[in-house]
């Protein structure tokens, strides 16, 4: 009796900071936006929301960028991490230059390349100089979008590849070699091992960098704000428009709940397509 | 055609040289067993025809290609793995089917040899099972069928049926004995038990701290042991070895015995030289029998088929086999005479026979 209460009594402390920090807080958010002053129940701040021609615009770009950026990470991700595992010497030399930008904080990431693309930039200077370009060019004007959006990706590509980049080879390191061995020897090319037998095997690690990765690209904010002030809409950029500019915090908690939302879903999808069989112990 | 020829192969790791200069050949559909301690570069030597670790010199031939520089999947090995390394994320049958699938064999023809080496191994009711599911000796039977369903050339197999019970142990090596025969397999089994490797072999191969010193046929091994090793590691109870001193002529002086052995090295000193007996090799007579050796019992182990009596002489062990009504205890004295054509002598500092 003792000993199975003893387990839930030592997680009870980070349960009730849990519930104090997190729910407490979401609780009121979620009220906030269903809502009106007066206590009632009302779908007015949704309606407002829906209503805003930038919501769909927001919505969107929110949904590319995340497309656009997080298949390019994994892949990516992956690649290096095999490069890293198959070292046999210097890999902490690699791991260590490739997490640096982990170690960078979104806002100065998106300052950096902003001093990058920006109009008296090092990408124009560089085009000047060597007779490229006559005139700078503005990358990142407001006519400019899909330069914007390339920025963007760029700058959240390298800032955070690294942290799937560190779950993968967490991953790839805990896989016995000897099953690479065993496809080996019975006839299993080198990209064949790979997908039958590492990727298959880094499962978990795969659901835990997907996931966070996804995540955090619906909350990307400080590098579209640093590289495209408000020229691309994106969901958190309008929670921040609403709570302080527009001094609307019901309107922006809907579009809080809208992006807590999709992160859910996206994790119960991401849950259910890498699951491993019933059964199987990876 | 798969002869499986091992040139000079040595591998060091660091200061460690788990294997020093094999030279092998194990002949087309040969049955070669290894037998040796734990630690003595087994694993290492098949892992070295595999492919998967390589050579610090020499060469591996197989069939008339040399392979040491080509990859395992080149090879056309199956191999059965210490560790099984079995999939984890596999069922029993894709396991099984994995080789069948790289080499794009039809659907068809994958069940069928699925089906029959799952049960050729009894376990073809787990086929839907993940390894997870599986006790240790059930997944090393996986990892047998699974190489076996890819009817390979050459068979590497180290140590495939240490996790099974005796009872289902006799039975896969007699099943796997036959399969092996009807298939023209060459194949390299590793074992560390005696009676596995002489029931299955065409020929072992015993090995010591890296080295070959012996490949024979069970009984040659047995009977005429070609280096001290070979006779302590083979046989149990083992050989039992006592100093002998020379004397004159050809005859040396072992315990209370005078015997004829091999003319004496030129150098001869004290005890250069080993007497060799097997337990089971001594006639029990009494204290009036001529030639006989006076031991006495320090310990007495009933057996069932027979007694093992672990006797001293001049302080040295000495283990005799004795029919199992014998009548005696430990304290004991015991007057043995040694069969004259089966004992055998060593050289003390190299340890070959003489
Ligand atoms: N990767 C390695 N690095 C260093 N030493 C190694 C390595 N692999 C094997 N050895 C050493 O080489 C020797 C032979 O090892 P091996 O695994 O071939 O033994 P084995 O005969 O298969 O033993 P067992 O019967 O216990 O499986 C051992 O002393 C071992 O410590
Ligand atoms: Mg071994």
């Amino acid at each position: 009796m003792q000993t199975r209460a003893l387990p839930y009594l030592l997680l009870l402390p980070s349960v009730i900071l849990l519930g104090v920090l997190f729910l407490y807080p979401f609780v009121l958010v979620a009220w906030q936006a269903i809502s009106d002053d007066a206590g009632q129940l009302t779908s007015a701040h949704f309606s407002e929301m829906l209503g805003h021609w930038k919501f769909n615009t927001a919505f969107k770009n929110t949904l590319y960028l995340t497309l656009a950026v997080v298949p390019i990470q994994m892949v990516l991700a992956l690649y290096m991490a095999s490069l890293v595992t198959g070292m046999k010497r210097g890999r902490d030399a690699f791991l260590y230059i490739w997490t640096i930008p982990l170690g960078i904080s979104d806002l100065a990431a998106g300052i950096i390349w902003l001093s990058i693309f920006e109009q008296s930039g090092f990408l124009n200077s560089f085009l000047v100089t060597f007779g490229i370009n006559e005139q700078p060019e503005t990358f990142l004007g407001y006519q400019n979008k899909g330069t914007i959006f390339l920025a963007i990706a760029l700058a959240e590509i390298w800032r955070a590849t690294a942290i799937v980049l560190v779950i993968l080879v967490a991953g790839m390191g805990l896989i016995p070699k000897e099953y690479q061995e065993a496809a080996e020897v019975f006839g299993a090319s080198r990209w064949q091992r790979f997908t039958k037998v590492t990727l298959p095997l880094l499962k978990p690690s795969l659901q835990t960098a997907l996931i966070l990765r996804v995540i955090l690209a619906f909350e990307v904010f400080a590098v579209v704000a640093a590289l495209g002030g408000t020229n691309l809409p994106i969901l958190m950029g309008e929670v921040y428009q609403w709570q302080f500019v527009l001094r609307d915090p019901n309107v922006a908690a809907a579009f809080a709940l809208v992006i807590l939302g999709i992160s859910i879903l996206c994790t119960l999808v991401i849950m259910w397509f890498l699951r491993t069989p019933k059964g199987a112990t990876i | 055609m798969a002869e499986i020829k091992i040139k000079s192969v040595a591998r060091r790791f660091g200061k460690v040289e788990a294997l020093k200069s094999i030279d092998l050949t194990v002949a087309d559909q040969e049955f070669l067993v290894l037998l040796g301690a734990s630690g003595c570069g087994k694993t290492t030597l098949l892992r070295i025809v595999a492919g998967l670790e390589t050579a610090s010199e020499g060469e591996v031939w197989i069939g008339d290609e040399r392979v040491d520089r080509l990859p395992p999947r080149d090879r056309k090995i199956a191999m059965v793995f210490q560790n099984y390394a079995v999939f984890p994320h596999l069922t029993v049958f894709e396991n099984i089917a994995f080789g069948l699938r790289m080499a794009k064999l039809d659907q068809n023809t994958v069940d069928k040899r699925v089906k029959r080496t799952a049960e050729l191994m009894h376990i073809d009711p787990l086929l839907e099972r993940y390894s997870g599911q599986l006790s240790g000796g059930q997944r090393q039977r996986v990892a047998v069928a699974r190489a076996l369903a890819m009817e390979p050339e050459v068979l590497l197999m180290d140590e495939p049926l240490s996790n099974l019970d005796a009872l289902l142990r006799m039975e896969m090596r007699a099943e796997l004995k036959s399969v092996l025969a009807e298939s023209k397999t060459t194949t390299i089994y590793v074992t560390h038990d005696q009676v596995e490797a002489m029931s299955m072999a065409d020929r072992i191969a015993i090995m010591n701290k890296g080295e070959i010193v012996q490949a024979s046929d069970a009984v040659d091994i047995y009977r005429n042991p070609s280096h001290r090793f070979v006779g302590s590691f083979i046989g149990n109870p083992p050989m039992n070895f006592l100093p002998a001193k020379p004397l004159e002529g050809s005859m040396w002086s072992v315990a209370n015995l005078q015997l004829p052995g091999p003319a004496h090295p030129s150098n001869a000193t004290d005890s250069q030289i080993e007497f060799a007996i097997r337990p089971e090799d001594l006639t029990v007579g009494d204290a009036t029998t001529e030639g006989a050796m006076h031991v006495k019992v320090r310990v007495v182990e009933p057996l069932g088929s027979h007694l093992l009596a672990s006797c001293l002489v001049d302080e040295q062990l000495f283990r005799v086999v004795l029919d199992s009504d014998h009548p005696i205890t430990s304290g004991d004295s015991l007057y043995i005479k040694p069969m004259m054509d089966r004992i055998r002598w060593f050289d003390a500092k190299s340890e070959h026979v003489l």
